[in-house]
C-alpha cells in the first residue's frame, strides 16, 4: 500500500459567488510526480495555494503529509517546499544570502546551510555567481536557484506553480533533471504546467476545467480514453469545453 | 530566536545595499533639522505697515518714527487719506494701517487724550495679531514717554497702576528655537520610523516575496519583530544625530536625564513603528499604505501641540491628542529638553505610549494572516 501524501476530498474554495475550485478530490502517492493540468483560470493555482496553507478552503477537507488544511497550516508548512507561480526569492539579495535566510528560516543549523549551499553551487552551475545579487541572474537560472530553494529543507512534498513558464527548452530539461532527482529522494512534485511535453514527464496527471477536475490518470491511459496521439490533443479536447474565459 | 537571527541579518543587508534609502534615512533629517527651525520661526518681523497721517505734527511724526524704530515693522505707505492706505491692503503690500486723526498733538496736550485707529488685514492672522499687539504696546510706550514729559509727576500716582513683569521659565529668552527644535526632532523620528515599517512590509507583498515566507513555518511574532528591530535601531540612530546637531547648531543641551529620554523613546518608538506596522497589515500596496500613513501623519503633528498649544484647542480635539502618541512624546521631549523632568514626572506619558504599543503591536500580530 502506497503512502498517500495528499488527500483532497471535495476541496471547495469561493470568492462570492465565483467558485474558484469546485469540489475537487485526488490522492497524491509519496514519491510521486503529479501533473495538475488546466487552463488559465481554471482554477490551478487557487488549489494549490489552499494545499500550501496560504488560503483557507471555503469547504471540503484536505490533508497535507498527513495535516490537516484547516488547523494544521503550519504544521504542513514545515513539511512543504513551495514555488510561487512569480519569482520570489530576494533580488536584491545575493543568491548565497537567500540561501543561507531561507535555510535560517526552515531551521537548519549553520553546518548543514553550508553543505547544502556547496551542493546547490555546483549542481546548478552557480559557483562564480553566488556572490551575485540574484536579480541580476538570466531567468532560466532564477527559476532552477528557487526550485533548488523550495526543496532545502528536504520538504515530504514540493509544489510548483508553472516553474518552467518562460524558460527556454534547454533549461526547461534541466529542470526536469532537478524534479526527477527529487522525486529520486522520495520526494513528492506536485507541479502544474502549460508544456503537454512535461505533462508526459509526470507519473499521473490530472486536468481541471472550470474549477473541477475532469479527468486524472497516468499521460498514456488519458491517451488511450480520448484516442489521441498526444498530450496536446488530450487537453484540446477538454479545455475547448471550458465556459470560463481566459482570465 | 535563531529565525530572529536570519530575519535580521536579511532586513540589514538589504537596507545597507540599497544605498538611496539609506542616503535618504540619514540625509533627509539632517538637511530637515538645520532648514526648518530656521523657517517655522513663530516672531513676526517685517510687519508691512500703513500710516494715514491727518494730523502731520511733530507728535505724529514722533510716533511714526518710534514704530519704525522698533524693527518690527517696514513703512510701505505714508499716506495722506486712509482710502490709499487700504488699497495697499488690498493689494497685499501691507498688513496694518494706523490711523492718527486730525488734531491729534492738539488734543493730547490739552485734552490728554487721544484715539488711535488700527486696522488689521486679518488674512495672515498671526502676522496681524502679533504685529497689532506689538505697535498697541508700542503706542503705549509713547503715551508713557509723552506724558512723562507734559505732566508733572504726582507723587502718587492718581490712577491705579499694575504693571506686569513676566518671567519665562524654562526658556527664559523666549527664544523660539528652544521650543521648537525637539519638537521637530521628535516628528522627524516619528515619520522615519512609521513610514520606512508601513512601507516595508507593503513591498515584500508587492513583490510576491512575502508569499515565500508565508508558506514556511515561521511564527508570526518573530516576523513582526524581524521587521520591528532594524527600524526601531534606525530610529534611534536618528534621534542619535538629531540630539547632537540639537547641541551643536542651536546650542540646546538637554537639562533632564538622558536616560529618562531615551527610555521614552525607545517605549515610543515601538508604539510608531507598531501603527506602522498595523497600516502595513492592512495594505496591499505602497501607494495605499503611504496615503493612509499621509492622513495619519498630518492628524499627529497638527494635534500634536508642535505648533499650536493643546490648551486652546476645541473639546473635541483635546479628546483626539489623548490618543495621539505624537502630542506624549512632543510633551516629554520638552519637558526633558527643558525642563529637566525627571522619571517621575514623565510616568503617565509613559504609561499611556506603552499602552498604544502592547495595542498596536498586538494587533499587528493579529492582523498579520499567514493564511488567507
Amino acid at each position: 500500500m502506497e503512502e498517500k501524501v495528499i488527500v483532497c476530498d471535495k476541496l471547495t474554495k469561493r470568492f462570492g459567488y465565483f467558485i474558484a475550485t469546485n469540489e475537487i478530490s485526488f490522492e497524491v502517492n509519496k514519491g510521486e510526480i503529479f501533473g495538475f493540468l488546466g487552463a488559465n483560470g481554471a482554477g490551478k493555482t487557487t488549489a494549490m495555494r489552499m494545499l500550501c496553507g496560504l488560503s483557507a478552503p471555503t469547504s471540503g477537507s484536505a490533508t497535507i503529509a498527513g495535516y490537516d488544511v484547516y488547523s494544521e497550516t503550519e504544521k504542513i508548512k514545515r513539511n512543504i517546499g513551495y514555488m510561487s507561480q512569480k519569482f520570489s526569492l530576494y533580488e536584491n539579495l545575493t543568491v548565497l544570502e537567500n540561501v543561507e535566510f531561507f535555510g535560517g528560516i526552515y531551521g537548519l543549523t549553520d553546518q548543514e546551510i553550508k553543505e547544502k549551499t556547496e551542493e546547490l553551487a555546483s549542481k546548478l552551475g552557480l559557483k562564480s555567481e553566488m556572490k551575485k545579487l540574484v536579480g541580476s541572474l538570466p531567468l532560466g537560472w532564477k527559476q532552477k536557484l528557487s526550485f533548488s530553494v523550495a526543496v532545502l529543507h528536504e520538504p515530504k512534498i514540493v509544489f510548483l506553480d508553472e516553474p518552467t513558464g518562460g524558460v527556454d527548452p534547454v533549461t526547461r530539461r534541466q529542470f526536469w533533471d532537478l524534479i526527477y532527482e527529487a522525486a529520486d529522494r522520495r520526494i513528492t512534485v506536485f507541479v502544474t504546467t502549460h508544456y503537454m511535453d512535461e505533462a508526459e514527464y509526470c507519473n499521473r496527471i490530472s486536468i481541471m476545467v472550470d474549477g473541477r477536475i475532469e479527468v486524472l490518470d497516468t499521460p498514456a491511459n488519458l491517451k488511450k480514453q480520448f484516442q489521441a496521439n498526444s498530450m496536446d490533443e488530450v487537453f484540446y479536447q477538454l479545455a475547448r469545453s471550458a465556459k470560463r474565459a481566459d482570465s | 530566536m535563531r529565525t530572529l537571527r536570519f530575519l535580521l541579518r536579511k532586513e540589514f543587508r538589504q537596507i545597507f545595499r540599497d544605498k538611496a534609502i539609506l542616503t535618504l534615512i540619514f540625509v533627509m533629517p539632517v538637511i530637515q533639522f538645520i532648514v526648518m527651525p530656521l523657517a517655522a520661526d513663530y516672531e513676526v518681523r517685517n510687519v508691512n505697515l500703513a500710516v494715514v497721517d491727518n494730523d502731520k505734527s511733530t507728535y505724529s511724526q514722533k510716533l511714526v518714527s518710534k514704530v519704525i524704530a522698533s524693527g518690527y515693522f517696514k513703512l510701505q505707505g505714508y499716506n495722506s487719506s486712509f482710502k490709499e492706505a487700504f488699497q495697499l491692503i488690498e493689494s497685499d503690500k501691507a498688513d496694518l494701517i494706523l490711523e492718527i486723526p486730525q488734531g491729534f498733538e492738539r488734543n493730547l496736550i490739552r485734552e490728554d487724550k487721544q484715539k488711535l485707529f488700527v486696522a488689521v488685514n486679518a488674512i495672515n492672522g498671526t502676522k496681524a495679531n502679533l504685529g497689532g499687539a506689538y505697535l498697541s504696546s508700542i503706542i503705549g510706550n509713547f503715551n508713557a514717554d509723552i506724558r512723562m514729559q507734559l505732566v508733572q509727576q504726582p507723587r502718587f500716582s492718581q490712577f491705579p497702576v499694575i504693571d506686569v513683569v513676566a518671567s519665562n521659565w524654562f526658556n527664559p529668552a523666549l527664544n523660539y528655537k528652544v521650543f521648537i527644535v525637539p519638537g521637530i526632532l521628535a516628528i522627524l523620528v516619528t515619520m522615519i520610523g512609521g513610514f520606512l515599517t508601513a512601507l516595508n512590509i507593503v513591498k515584500e507583498k508587492e513583490v510576491g516575496t512575502i508569499e515565500q515566507i508565508n508558506v514556511t513555518p515561521i511564527k508570526k511574532h518573530i516576523f513582526i519583530l524581524g521587521k520591528l528591530i532594524p527600524f526601531w535601531i534606525l530610529a534611534m540612530i536618528v534621534f542619535t544625530i538629531g540630539l547632537i546637531l540639537a547641541r551643536v547648531i542651536y546650542g540646546i543641551i538637554p537639562i533632564g536625564n538622558l536616560l529618562v529620554l531615551y527610555v521614552f523613546i525607545a517605549i515610543y518608538l515601538l508604539t510608531v513603528l507598531g501603527f506602522g506596522l498595523l497600516v502595513s497589515t492592512f495594505c496591499d500596496t505602497q501607494q495605499q499604505a503611504m496615503f493612509i500613513m499621509f492622513f495619519f501623519m498630518m492628524l499627529f503633528i497638527l494635534l500634536g501641540g508642535l505648533f499650536t498649544s493643546i490648551d486652546s484647542m476645541p473639546y473635541w480635539a483635546k479628546l483626539i491628542t489623548r490618543i495621539n502618541p505624537v502630542r506624549y512624546m512632543i510633551e516629554v521631549m520638552r519637558m526633558v529638553i527643558l525642563k529637566g523632568s525627571g522619571f517621575q514626572d514623565v510616568l503617565p506619558q509613559m504609561g499611556v505610549v506603552s499602552l498604544m504599543a502592547v495595542i498596536l503591536n498586538g494587533w499587528a500580530i493579529l492582523n498579520y494572516k499567514k493564511t488567507n
